[in-house]
């Protein structure tokens, strides 16, 4: 089944992606006060959501997987941390690219910076504990278990940090407002869309391989080889 | 009848814990010790200034604290696991939360107790003014509890790994965050006279969310690591 999805999920991607990077890029407006930097939103905006939502859904996928013993959920949640890892890194980096010209610094102790960071620091501690057991099985679960007690952490880190110290601009999707423009609103949405694809499309692969690997000795893996093989 | 037993169990893992630290005083000392030479560590690194101790004060205590609890946390279910009493713990049928708590507990009194006494100690030392002085207590009162019942769960997540003390670090320093920040505002407040009740307050709250949902989580991370 996934297999006959995941060209297509990567396909949507790369020409969503095509798309959004069009018209992020090349179509939409500079900023009258950030200039060119501004594209940079586009790369920026949907990783960090990516980062959190990644997050969410391994917690809940973590949750399933505890309560009914669910394989397939562990994999899925042992194949999202890297990728979400990986956003939350391409959100701090793009971000402290756009902060240097902008904030006239790389990095500050701000607030949604600082969680973001504890955010990536909660993703390495998922990977290197799944990384430390010798027993996949064992180790999926015990990394389920701590993305659940990091997810219930994770609002009163935002909430903290906040509190402790702000410089980052609010969000621009509050409803009222001036809020933002549609000829920048539609590449920085299509990006986002086009992200959860690569999501999915990435974290699909990534399970297989992962399962393939699990049960490489397993008869449906040797049979599937064997299929390869003879073609 | 079953509350009562789960009580006497509670208690008679209590003291068992107690009298187990009681034997082994040297190890106890050593979480204490480093605490004490860590701070002192900052006033030969950062210089010697009263009004530059005085500012960090606070942050460097906390994180001298964390530093210790999480020192002693590696410990905590560790030897249990190698000799196989966990796994008897875990047989008797008593709940495995209770079991956890009564831990906790006991990690918090021998290990949380001793930070708390030593901080005024501390504080002197880092020139902390007075003003701040109580609320530094209180602070680590209603913090090192919560240090004790959030280290629990990674102590649980990484008991049946043969190198599990950096891998501990790495699990519970990002959720020490929020109790890190609370404290040191809260002390910070007081130093310069602005209200602090928010900050004890909030931390408050999250000792008692920690108190009730930590050893449900420490109990499955056990039964994990049994499994």
């Amino acid at each position: 089944m996934s297999g006959y999805l995941i060209p297509w999920v990567w396909a949507i991607f790369i020409v969503g992606t095509a798309i959004g990077l069009y018209l992020g890029l090349v179509v939409a407006p500079i900023d009258y006060q950030q200039g060119v930097t501004v594209r940079i939103m586009y790369l920026h905006v949907p990783s960090a959501w990516m980062s959190m939502m990644i997050y969410g859904f391994m917690a809940i996928m973590g949750f399933i997987a505890l309560v009914w013993r669910i394989r397939m959920m562990e994999v899925l949640v042992i194949s999202s941390a890297p990728i979400g890892a990986a956003f939350t890194m391409i959100a701090l980096i793009t971000g402290s690219l756009w902060g240097r010209p902008m904030w006239g610094t790389f990095w500050v102790w701000d607030a949604r910076l600082t969680s973001e960071l504890v955010l990536l620091f909660l993703y390495f501690g998922v990977i290197a504990l799944y990384k430390a057991y010798d027993e996949p099985r064992k180790a999926a679960r015990a990394a389920s278990l701590l993305s659940i007690v990091g997810a219930f952490n994770l609002p009163i880190i935002y909430f903290s940090v906040v509190w402790w110290n702000t410089l980052h601009q609010g969000s621009s999707f509050t409803g009222d407002g001036p809020g933002i423009h549609p000829s920048m609103l539609w590449p920085l949405l299509i990006m986002a869309t086009t992200m959860k694809f690569f999501y999915g499309a990435n974290l699909l692969s990534r399970a297989r391989l992962t399962l393939l690997k699990q049960d490489h000795r397993k008869r449906w893996v040797q049979d599937l080889l064997s299929e390869e093989s003879s073609k | 009848m079953s509350q009562q037993v789960a009580s006497t169990a509670f208690m008679a893992l209590l003291r068992r814990d107690f009298l187990l630290a009681y034997r082994r005083r040297a190890e106890l000392l050593q979480p204490l010790a480093f605490l004490l030479v860590v701070t002192t560590l900052f006033p030969l690194g950062v210089g010697p200034s009263p009004q530059l101790l005085a500012s960090i004060a606070p942050g460097v205590i906390w994180i001298a604290a964390l530093l210790a609890t999480v020192l002693s946390l590696d410990s905590l279910f560790r030897s249990d696991y190698e000799d196989g009493t966990l796994e008897q713990m875990v047989m008797s049928g008593q709940p495995l939360a209770l079991i956890a708590l009564a831990r906790t507990v006991a990690h918090w009194l021998v290990a949380g107790l001793p930070i708390v006494l030593l901080s005024p100690l501390l504080a002197m030392w880092m020139n902390l003014p007075d003003e701040g002085m109580s609320i530094l207590i209180e602070t680590l009162i209603i913090g090192t509890p919560v240090l004790s019942l959030i280290g629990a769960i990674g102590g649980a997540l990484t008991v049946s790994l043969k190198r599990g003390g950096q891998l501990l670090s790495l699990l519970v320093f990002p959720l020490y965050v929020p109790l890190l920040i609370l404290a040191t505002g809260a002390v910070n407040a007081a130093v310069v006279g602005l209200p602090y009740t928010a900050q004890l307050t909030w931390m408050f709250a999250g000792l008692i969310v920690a108190l009730t949902l930590a050893p449900f989580a420490t109990a499955a991370a056990l039964k994990l690591s049994l499994s």
